[in-house]
Parts: C-alpha cells; sequence; structure tokens
C-alpha cells in the first residue's frame, strides 16, 4: 500500500464506531494519567496489557497510541498548575509554565501547551506517515547482522549518551539484559539465570518489571523521603489567549516541532535534549528575552511543548518500522506485539499493513480528540491534581498489585515485584536511570536471536558484521557515541593543561 | 569526567556509593555463575545459550567494577542536586509502606484480593500522612472492590476472589 491508499483504508477503519470509542478512552485515560504525578504512560499501558487477551490487536494499540499521546498533553498540565514535571519531557514546560502561572498566567500557558501540542502531534503523524514507508524500503535490505548492529547503537545510545552517566545507564542496561536472559533459552530450551527457581522457567514478565520500577520503586522512594504537607496547585483563571499570545506562539509551535520530531526518529530517542534546545532557541529569538525566568515567557512553554510532542511521536518511526524501542513506553508497546504474536519489524508494514495504517490514521483522530477534549475538560485535569498524595499512592500499589497477581495468581511474582521495586527505589536515589532496563529486558533476547541468525548465515564467522559495509558503519557509529565524548573531554582537558 | 566527587579517595560520603558497586559486581559474578551452570546442550547452535549470559555477566562485572572505582575516588552522589537537598530519611513513612507490602503479599493467597489490597491502601495512605484510617478503609473497599468487578468481569482477569469466592 502506498501512503494515500494507506491512509485512505486506515481512517475508513478509524473512522467506525469502535475503534473511535477506543481511541477516545485511550485519550481520556492517557490524560488523566498523564496529569497524575509520580505515574506515565510506560506504567499505564504495561497494566493495560491484559486487554490484549480480549480485545483485538487493533482495538489495543488504538487504545495504548491514545494513551500514549495522551500523556503528553496531560502531563503539561501537572508541569503548569503544580510545577512538578509528571515526566522528564515536561521538565522545561515547568520552568516558564510554572512562572506564566504564578502570575495568574496558567490558562494562556495551558492553551499554548495544548494547541503547541497538537501542531507537533500533526506534523509528527503526517511525518510518521511519509517517512514510515521509507524507513521500511530500507529496512527490507537489511540483514541480521545489520539487525543486530542497529541494536547494538541502540543499546549505547538510549544507556550511554542520554542521561547524566554513561556508567550508569550502562548499568541498567546490563541489568535489563540480565533480566531479559532468564528463562528457558528459545533455540535449545536449555534453562537459564533460573536459580534452580521453576517459576522462573517462562522468564520475568515485563508488566512485573514495568510496574517495579514506575510504580513500587516511585511510591518507596516517595516514602523514603516523604514530609508532610499539601502542594499548591494553582488556578486555572482565563483560559483565552491574547493576540499577542498567538502571535508569540505560532513560531515556537512549529520550530518546536521540527526540532523535536527528528530528535525522536534517531534510534537515540529521549524528550529531554530537543525540548531544552528549543527553550534555549525561544530564548534567543524571543522579543521578550527579559520574561524568561521571571515571569514566565509563553515562548518557553509553546516551543518546548511542541518540540515534547514531536518528539515522542518519532519515537514511533523506529518502533513501528524497525521494531527498535527508544523508550520505556515503546518497549512495553513493542511487547504487547508480541504478545498478538505479531514480529515487530520492516514486515509489519506489509503483513500487518491494515493495522499500521488503521494505527497511523487513529493517531491524527486522536490528536485531534484531544485538543477538543483537553481545553474545555481543563477544570477536570485540575481537579484530578488535588487527589490528595496518601490516596493516590495507595491507589496506584492496588492496581501494581493487579497487574502482577492477577495475571499469575503467584505471590512468587508478588515478591518479585517488590523485591525489584525495592531495587528500583535503590536506582532512583543513586541515579541510575530506569528506561534502559526496559528496553534491555525487551530488545536483549531480540537481539540474542538476530546474533544467531547472522552467525548462522554467515556460518560461524564473526568477521561478518565487520565486512558487511552496513553493519560496520552502524557499529561505529555505536563506537563513536559510547566512547566519543569521554574522548573529546579528556582531550579537551589536555589542550587547557597545555594552554596553562 | 572530573565532577565536584572526584576527591581521588574514598570519603565517608561514599561509602554508599561503594556498596552501590559492590552490589553490581557481585550481581555479575552470579551471571557469570548461572552462565557457567548452563549445562551443555546437545543440540548443535552456532552460537550456544551460554555466549550472551558470559557476555552480559562480564558487561555488568566490568560496569560494576567502573562504580567501585568510582565510589574508592569519591562517589558520585555528591554531585546529585536531589541527594545533598533531600530531606531526612521518613522511617516512619517507610515502615508502614514496608507492613502495608507485606500484609498484601501474606493475605492474598488466604483472604484474597480485595481484603489484602484493602489492607495495604489502608496503611499506605497512613504513611504518607493520612489521618482518617476509617475514611481510606472506605476509598480502599470501593477501590479494591470496584477494580476487582471491572477486571474480572470486563476483560476476564481473575486476580482471586479469596474467601469472597462465590459471593462475587
Amino acid at each position: 500500500m502506498d501512503v494515500f491508499s494507506g491512509l485512505a483504508f486506515g481512517f475508513g477503519n478509524a473512522l467506525s464506531l469502535t475503534n473511535l470509542g477506543w481511541a477516545l478512552l485511550g485519550c481520556f485515560l492517557g490524560t488523566a494519567i498523564g496529569v497524575l504525578p509520580g505515574i506515565g504512560p510506560a506504567l499505564t499501558i504495561a497494566l493495560l496489557l491484559p486487554i490484549t487477551f480480549k480485545v483485538s490487536a487493533t482495538g489495543a494499540f488504538i487504545l495504548f497510541c491514545g494513551v500514549f499521546y495522551g500523556a503528553m498533553y496531560g502531563g503539561s498540565t501537572t508541569s503548569i498548575l503544580l510545577n512538578t514535571p509528571g515526566e522528564s519531557g515536561s521538565i522545561i514546560t515547568a520552568l516558564e509554565g510554572a512562572k506564566m502561572a504564578k502570575n495568574g498566567r496558567a490558562g494562556p500557558a495551558l492553551f499554548t501547551a495544548a494547541i503547541g501540542s497538537f501542531v507537533a502531534g500533526t506534523i509528527g503523524t503526517l511525518g510518521i506517515s511519509f517517512l514510515g514507508p521509507v524507513v521500511v524500503e530500507l529496512a527490507l535490505k537489511l540483514g541480521p547482522a545489520e539487525y543486530f548492529a542497529l541494536m547494538v547503537l541502540c543499546f549505547v545510545t538510549v544507556s550511554a549518551v542520554l542521561g547524566g552517566s554513561a556508567l550508569r545507564g550502562l548499568t541498567s542496561l546490563g541489568l535489563g539484559l540480565l533480566i531479559g536472559l532468564v528463562g528457558v533459552d528459545l533455540q535449545t530450551g536449555q534453562p537459564r539465570l533460573t536459580f534452580g527457581i521453576p517459576e522462573l522457567l517462562d522468564g520475568i514478565d515485563v508488566v512485573l518489571v514495568a510496574v517495579a520500577l514506575f510504580a513500587v520503586g516511585e511510591t518507596l522512594y516517595l516514602a523514603w523521603r516523604h514530609v508532610e504537607g499539601k502542594q499548591e496547585v494553582r488556578e486555572v483563571g482565563k483560559l483565552m489567549m491574547t493576540k499577542e499570545d498567538w502571535k508569540r506562539s505560532v513560531g515556537p509551535w512549529f520550530r518546536g516541532a521540527l526540532l523535536g520530531f527528528p530528535f525522536g526518529v534517531m534510534p537515540a530517542g529521549g524528550t529531554e535534549m530537543p525540548t531544552m534546545l528549543s527553550y534555549y532557541a525561544e530564548r534567543k529569538l524571543s522579543k521578550k528575552p527579559e520574561e524568561f525566568g521571571t515571569t514566565g515567557a509563553i515562548e518557553g512553554v509553546a516551543g518546548p511543548e511542541a518540540a515534547n510532542n514531536a518528539a515522542a511521536a518519532g519515537i514511533l518511526v523506529p518502533m513501528l518500522t524497525l521494531g527498535l524501542p527508544t523508550s520505556a513506553t515503546a518497549a512495553i508497546m513493542l511487547s504487547a506485539f508480541q504478545s498478538y504474536g505479531i514480529q515487530p519489524g520492516p514486515m509489519l508494514f506489509t503483513s500487518q499493513a491494515e493495522l499500521v495504517w488503521t494505527l497511523i490514521a487513529s493517531l491524527y483522530v486522536a490528536n485531534i480528540m484531544l485538543v477538543v477534549l483537553n481545553l474545555p475538560l481543563v477544570g477536570l485535569w485540575a481537579r484530578i491534581l488535588k487527589i490528595p498524595t496518601p490516596q493516590l499512592y495507595a491507589g496506584i500499589l492496588v492496581f501494581a498489585t493487579i497487574g502482577t497477581y492477577g495475571i499469575s495468581n503467584s505471590v512468587v511474582d508478588l515478591m518479585l515485584l517488590y523485591g525489584i521495586g525495592i531495587l528500583a527505589m535503590f536506582m532512583r536515589r543513586f541515579d541510575f536511570p530506569t528506561a534502559p532496563v526496559v528496553i534491555g529486558m525487551i530488545l536483549g533476547p531480540m537481539a540474542e536471536q538476530a546474533l544467531r541468525q547472522a552467525l548462522t548465515i554467515s556460518q560461524g564467522d564473526w568477521t561478518t558484521f565487520l565486512t558487511r559495509p552496513v553493519s560496520l558503519a552502524i557499529l561505529l557509529i555505536a563506537l563513536v557515541a559510547l566512547v566519543g565524548p569521554r574522548l573529546w573531554a579528556v582531550l579537551s582537558q589536555r589542550r587547557a593543561a597545555v594552554a596553562n | 569526567m572530573a565532577g565536584r566527587g572526584d576527591t581521588g579517595r574514598l570519603t565517608p560520603e561514599a561509602v554508599p556509593d561503594l556498596f552501590v558497586g559492590l552490589f553490581v559486581l557481585v550481581l555479575g559474578l552470579l551471571c557469570l555463575w548461572q552462565a557457567w551452570a548452563i549445562p551443555v546442550t546437545p543440540i548443535y547452535a552456532q552460537v550456544g545459550p551460554k555466549f550472551v549470559p558470559y557476555l552480559v555477566g562480564m558487561l555488568v562485572v566490568a560496569v560494576g567494577g567502573g562504580l567501585t572505582a568510582a565510589a574508592l575516588r569519591g562517589g558520585w552522589s555528591r554531585d546529585l542536586e536531589e541527594v545533598q537537598e533531600a530531606p531526612p530519611v521518613n522511617w516512619r513513612a517507610l515502615g508502614l509502606l514496608g507492613v502495608g507490602l507485606l500484609a498484601n503479599l501474606v493475605l492474598i493467597d488466604s483472604l484474597g484480593f480485595v481484603f489484602a489490597a484493602t489492607a495495604q491502601f489502608v496503611l499506605v495512605a497512613a504513611a504518607f500522612g493520612s489521618r482518617h484510617p476509617l475514611r481510606d478503609l472506605g476509598i480502599g473497599v470501593a477501590v479494591t472492590l470496584g477494580a476487582y468487578l471491572a477486571f474480572d468481569k470486563l476483560l476476564g482477569v481473575n486476580i482471586g476472589a479469596g474467601i469472597l469466592e462465590g459471593i462475587l
């Protein structure tokens, strides 16, 4: 299917009443959990995974994508009204957004964030529609050796390039790879890393790990450092933007979206970098730079928020076309594909063309729903923010129990959940990122499979990774990404020492 | 990278970091041991089941060694703003939360999800400073019962009825 017939078919499907219903439910749920501090789309989709037993793949993925997009919208509400970013991509939004709210301009900040998200989401979805088939075309030419190299690149970028420290990122990745290894080896049937415990033969469930990292670990950490007291939720006030607000927002929306999308598409993933870049760019370009950091500049909300959404949309490109997840949420969606027996990767666009195009069409639909849903309901979202912390976290842990014990009815799983949760609490304290754990756990077994396939094809010749030019090139990029920054630091230090 | 933490020696502040490094090191060694313990497969495979576990084990040992070395040079916690500005450990909250998790663990097989999760709900809410246990009990029953019914009836996921078996 080419892009236009694909989209035509997709919209035909996405606009059916059932699928519209799934999209609406996803958007609503996604916004609500995006608003709630402490829970994000990765956790929500993990908890919703049981529906894959009951609902068709199309319905489930429309729901998941609604949650994914909705959480981006909802996250900005929290950063503006509470000055606590709901997720890493909205840290920057909190900078200016909270300042605007403090000055009674929460309404316009929310408004520009919503429209910016809509503009960026639409540009991002257009990007997916037109870039996706191109990437697939290229990806079909890749063999297992190139795939393995791509996965190595993905491992390096998500763990060593993003975040505070390469060492700590790689530790998280190693932990994820380790968890992914537990269970019966698919090729030879040998049990691995099970420590003789029969419950571990089936491997460790991804839902369990996600819930442990994002719900139990987070709650434990908050209790550890808990200080009694109430957080102040700012009033929304007048929602409408003035003519000047519009004029100052349009540029940042488009610039942010165009900046964010490529960052999402690249295997480095991540939304922090593009939001930060957009913030600095807008501060430079603004006619009123004195408002940044003082009264709150609307450009500083519009740009980063657009960049955040476009980058999030971009993450779907490597996930749908290559089967490479570059964020925790994408990794969990990938495991949902697997639970339907669908192999993600370039074949998806041909073997599951109907599903893919319906999904993409649903992204457009979800985007429109979100902008329509969000602004009138902003009062409701603000009220969700007023759920007191004790009951909120008590509730989150109830759902954590459902997500693990509910699937297996096994107390061993519950112990594993709390064990990994305690580990996650310490990871949080010592600043280890959590996303590489989930990505390593899901991508690790896929990488091992690609490695074995590549070596079977080459009849055990290891040089296959270096003699195939594309594979070699990707591995070299991975190497540069891993050692480049450190080498650069050492060199510039030396140069400084020489200059002195 | 020479952060503020790079003091060139082990400081008292860096002792927790040292434990983290050693923990990761032990984890890597455990992985290597388990990889070694995988029986040799009679099925022919170009890459056997041991290879990747060895590789991952070596990665974890290497980063564990790196973290330990970093801790011996002063650690990284000193550079973390969140740690520096952190309020003292809230043992009351952490303790109540732990009891809540434990209650869930102990009760869920015998009494079932609704009771175990409600007990957990009340204890966790108390951990985060709620002073109305009776009200929390009411909310807890509503949340857990609602969730139970939604998952059981709509999604067909049985969360374990326990002693409510046959009543719901």
